[in-house]
């Protein structure tokens, strides 16, 4: 793509935009979830550049949060968003990280639990529903995403990644990730 | 009232001691991987590891801002000696067996539970952001923790025998936790701090028939810099890379 003439670029071309841009950034560890599915991007604004003025660039910054503190996608999502704004003619980009309010899978999409039940993992259940308790999770009725039974018992509270939980299920025999509620 | 700089000060201790604790502790817990009883405990040993060290580079970023001398995290966590550190001793003391990192874990996380709850309401809008943000993660520790405990309380003739012996061993150096740092804007009550943390010690030891000493603790000298001879061990492996190739990176 040329840069200069990037459209995305031209005075006005909007915030919808880049949101767009930012539909197509998938979470490395879950690659079937964008960085949107996951509600980690909390706000994008785009201001004019008062000291660039050489090449009257807007200035975009994305605002993000992590899901865990120790999550080590969180380094990768921050240069993908940089890369991919990049590849669409931005060039001044900010990305900021703010902690609150503290993430909450309650933020993640309906079509982004779709997707992950699809993919075999299943999706959080609603925080104000089921995680109030600090004991609640293993009392939580979760459907295997494979076969979809009730029927189903968690193994661990830590599954392959921080967010997620191992259970396995009594009907298909089968164990899956479960995205726990957060 | 203080200085600015003097309020800046008290600030950095205070976050000084969160950051280290959370690192060594991140540091202890990850010398499971690869090592744990089972793959999902090991596996759950290392996402508690992770999670530590996450809070701990959240502290140390903050503390690199507050300085403003170039210090960056890495400089803070590779670079200082261990009577620069401010880690309370807990978190330091070998692993020993399961048992003995469980009960470590479950203590330390019913120590932070009270206090992010309390940081979490201050008037430094940094901290409160990273202490509700890391409180969502402890909640998880201490549920974890306080299952194995029971677990393994009220379990084998020998797995009660050995967390007998680890409340022994660890129990001395749980008082240097509700040792007061003082920062003005932000009074932290570690008296209702203690009070949970007992409150949630009777709960889970009853469950797991285990019982708490009746003797105090003794152990301290963290907060200021005097730890056991264990650190010295930590320190050693953590920057072993920093301090035989400076300033490289991956």
């Amino acid at each position: 793509m040329n840069i200069e003439t990037s459209t995305y670029n031209q005075p006005g071309a909007g915030i919808e935009n880049i949101w767009k841009i930012l539909e197509a950034v998938s979470d490395p560890e879950i690659p079937v979830l964008s960085i949107l599915d996951l509600g980690i991007v909390r706000n994008v604004t785009i201001k004019g550049d008062f000291f660039a003025k050489d090449d009257g660039y807007d200035v975009v910054t994305i605002t993000i949060t992590p899901t865990y503190s120790g999550c080590p996608a969180m380094d990768m999502i921050t240069v993908n968003i940089r890369m991919a704004l990049l590849e669409h003619g931005y060039k001044n980009i900010q990305i900021k990280t703010v902690l609150s309010p503290a993430w909450t899978t309650d933020w993640m999409t309906e079509s982004g639990k779709v997707k992950l039940a699809a993919y075999g993992i299943a999706p959080p259940a609603f925080k104000i529903a089921a995680c109030n308790s600090m004991e609640s999770d293993d009392q939580m009725a979760i459907q295997c995403p494979h076969c979809k039974s009730y029927r189903t018992e968690m193994i661990s509270r830590f599954g392959s990644t921080a967010c997620k939980a191992l259970f396995k299920c009594h009907d298909c025999s089968e164990p899956f990730d479960y995205f726990k509620c957060h | 009232m203080l200085s600015i700089n003097q309020s800046t000060d008290q600030l950095i201790n205070l976050l000084t001691t969160l950051a280290d604790s959370s690192l060594i502790m991140s540091q202890r817990l990850s010398e499971w991987t690869g090592h744990g009883p089972a793959l999902e405990q090991d596996i759950a040993m290392t996402n508690i590891a992770l999670d530590y060290l996450g809070q701990a580079r959240h502290f140390y970023q903050y503390i690199a801002a507050l300085k403003m001398d170039g210090s960056t995290e890495d400089s803070i966590a590779y670079l200082r000696d261990a009577h620069q550190y401010r880690n309370h001793l807990l978190v330091e003391l070998p692993n020993g067996d399961w048992g003995q990192t469980i009960l470590k874990i479950f203590l330390f996380a019913a120590f932070q539970k009270p206090l992010y709850e309390q940081l979490q309401q201050g008037k430094d809008e940094h901290l409160a952001a990273i202490a509700e943000k890391s409180l969502k993660e402890v909640n998880y520790h201490l549920s974890w923790s306080s299952d194995w405990v029971i677990r393994l309380g009220d379990g084998t003739q020998e797995s009660k025998e050995r967390m007998v012996k680890a409340i022994d061993y660890v129990w001395d150096y749980t008082g240097e936790l509700f040792e007061l740092i003082s920062v003005e804007p932000i009074a932290i009550n570690y008296d209702l701090i203690m009070q949970a943390w007992f409150d949630t010690l009777e709960k889970i030891f009853d469950k797991a028939t285990l019982l708490i000493p009746s003797r105090k603790p003794y152990q301290t000298g963290g907060l200021k810099g005097n730890h056991t001879e264990h650190l010295g061990f930590v320190l050693a492996e953590m920057q072993w890379l920093q301090r035989v190739y400076p300033n490289s990176e991956w």
